[in-house]
């Protein structure tokens, strides 16, 4: 186990490499020359290329690139705010709290709304609940989420008054985007626990399981959603992942001072420095939480981790196993 | 022989129709579809003075039977300039996933049937794209090359290609081994004509499948960085942006964020129910 937890780290090295690569190409290209943006308006022809010497960027583009990974790496310094002449790694680390706050809580929605109808659905499939759940999880999966927020904001804050509509100072302002977001994912979780779910309840140890006079609920909890566990779970992983990279936009109709509105800001004022290091920040945090969905299917499905197992034996034997399937 | 050939190949995707007509859900979706397309086409007729024909004294009407929608701050009928944007919407929907699924399709086919260090070499090039969420792809490549629609397109087709690949890739590995391609090899056909004559066709399935979603995704994705500002630009009127334009007025105008809103929602709702019958009919599991 704890070997492939080891191997799996190091094949994310390749891909962060390639992902900084990748973002670190992009923005180069971008127009707009740093120096001239960090000095003053009125800077002479000399300063600029002053400052360019420091920053750099008068070496060729890979001599370039390996110095901002040496940076990353070594300072964890992902450059220079034109706007406010901080650093980038520091205003990521003061708004990254609160992105990690409503996504955890928008989560927590998804999880506990799309978890329990999709089990309802998929136990009474085809009755009053179940035609209802799913008409609603399609409208839900349709709805883009940035016009969800704003039609929250109506109807919550402008027409009933209840919830602020925007900050976070007060947690009942958390309340309107953890719904929004939560709510959104809980739609997509709630299709893929009814259809694994419908899926498990016709195998044959089900029906086994009911032979033997097993109660039904420990047959639904234990024996069916257990199996069902590993593509729930997958949901769940991405959809963690994608709220705190895709909360860019909800963060912004609710002026949640997060890193998605950092991003999405910066974007606006051509903030480079900024958007790049947020870009980058957010894919490293996406990989790594992929990384733990991975890990975390072991833990559930003893079937994966007999597979990663210590003993040889146990490892000839599923590759054996393997290959008679093939 | 020939002939025999043709009747077959009509006759299954004759009994995908039969399949998808049956499903009730999935012709709704289509009926929304046809709908927005009318529209799309339509919307000269409906508004022949063009999108952005401005009347400055019926700002910010509420619907009324002279506009259905309302006006927006610019005194534009609302109604007229959402139709307008169903071209822009559906154009930019339609060309990113045709981009994205071929080139997701010469990515995925060649390391399906070249296999091994072709494979190996472009997937792991797959893997890290995809570490990439799609959605900050898009906005780092539109922060790079700046706002237009044709950049758009690319943003958007960019990051979508890899699932194409993979969902190809997977296609294509299933057919790969069957007799037919055998038979193809033996008889001296040259790759390329094995892979677009011979297993292309036998693994449409999943890739006419997964690009239908894709249509929704792209329409979505078009409008998330349209609403951010990176999008389509103003006055053209697609339908994130003009939900941009609405937000700050939200309290006083409500129908401006209402109506371009319900429009995306009901394009991506009629391309999902239609994808979901799609998939139903073309799964061959559920034939029997």
């Amino acid at each position: 186990m704890l070997k492939y937890a080891v191997k799996r780290l190091l094949m994310l090295i390749p891909v962060l490499l390639g992902v900084t690569l990748i973002i670190f190409t992009l923005l180069h290209f971008t127009p707009g020359n740093p120096a001239e943006m960090l000095l003053p308006d009125d800077a002479t022809e000399e300063q600029i290329i002053q400052k360019e010497h420091e920053l750099g960027l008068d070496q060729p583009f890979f001599v370039q690139y390996f110095n901002y990974l040496k940076k990353i790496v070594t300072e964890g310094d992902f450059g220079t705010s034109y706007t406010t002449g901080r650093s980038v790694s520091e205003e990521i680390f003061v708004r990254f709290p609160r992105t990690i706050i409503l996504a955890s809580a928008s989560i927590l929605v998804a999880v506990a709304m799309g978890v329990i109808c999709g089990i309802i659905s998929a136990t009474k499939q085809y009755s009053t609940f179940d035609h209802i759940a799913v008409a609603v999880s399609m409208v839900g999966v349709s709805m883009p989420n940035f016009w969800q927020g704003l039609v929250n904001i109506l109807i919550f804050s402008v027409w009933l008054g209840w919830l602020p509509p925007s900050g976070f100072s007060h947690w009942t302002c958390w309340i309107l985007p953890a719904l929004t977001i939560g709510t959104a994912s809980a739609a997509n979780i709630m299709r893929m626990t009814r259809s694994t779910m419908l899926e498990v309840i016709r195998q044959d140890y089900i029906r086994t399981a009911r032979a033997k006079g097993q109660t039904e609920n420990v047959i639904r909890f234990q024996h069916a959603l257990r199996n069902a566990m590993i593509p729930i779970v997958t949901v769940i992983g991405n959809s963690f992942g994608s709220m705190l990279c895709g909360a860019v936009v909800t963060e912004s109709i609710f002026s949640i001072a997060g890193l998605g509105k950092l991003l999405v800001d910066s974007i606006n004022v051509r903030n480079y420095p900024m958007v790049q290091g947020c870009v980058l920040f957010l894919a490293l945090i996406h990989a790594v939480v992929n990384l733990g969905v991975d890990l975390l299917y072991a833990f559930i499905d003893p079937r994966i981790k007999s597979q990663y197992g210590g003993s040889k034996k146990k490892k000839a034997l599923s590759k054996a196993a393997v290959k008679e399937a093939a | 022989m020939q002939k025999t050939k043709k009747v077959e190949s009509n006759s299954m995707w004759r009994d995908v129709w039969k399949r998808l007509r049956r499903n009730k859900a999935a012709m709704f979706g289509l009926a929304l579809l046809c709908i927005i397309f009318a529209g799309a086409l339509l919307a000269g007729v409906i508004g022949p003075e063009g999108y952005d024909y401005q009347v400055l004294r019926d700002r910010n009407m509420p619907p009324c039977w002279a506009h259905p929608f309302g006006t927006d701050h610019a005194g534009r009928d609302i109604l007229v300039r959402i139709l307008y944007g169903a071209r822009i919407s559906l154009l930019i929907g339609f060309s990113a996933v045709i981009v994205s699924v071929s080139v997701g399709t010469v990515i995925g086919a060649s390391a399906a049937y070249y296999g091994e260090k072709v494979d190996n070499l472009l997937m792991r090039f797959i893997d890290v794209w995809m570490a990439i969420p799609s959605i900050l792809l898009s906005i780092a490549i539109m922060a790079a090359f700046g706002s237009s629609i044709q950049n758009l397109v690319l943003a958007i087709a960019i990051g979508s290609i890899p699932g194409h690949a993979r969902v190809v890739r997977s296609a294509v590995l299933s057919v790969k081994n069957q007799e037919y391609i055998e038979a193809a090899i033996s008889n001296g056909a040259s790759d390329f004509r094995i892979i677009t004559r011979y297993i292309l066709p036998n693994c449409m399935a999943p890739i006419i499948v997964q690009a239908t979603m894709s249509v929704a995704k792209a329409i979505l994705s078009a409008s998330s960085l349209s609403f951010i500002g990176l999008g389509v630009t103003q006055p053209i009127p697609e339908w994130g942006a003009m939900l941009s334009v609405g937000r700050n007025a939200i309290r006083d105008y409500p129908w401006i964020i209402t109506f371009p809103g319900l429009a995306i929602m009901t394009a991506i709702y009629g391309i999902n129910l239609f994808g979901d019958g799609l998939r139903d009919a073309l799964d061959p599991r559920l034939k029997h």
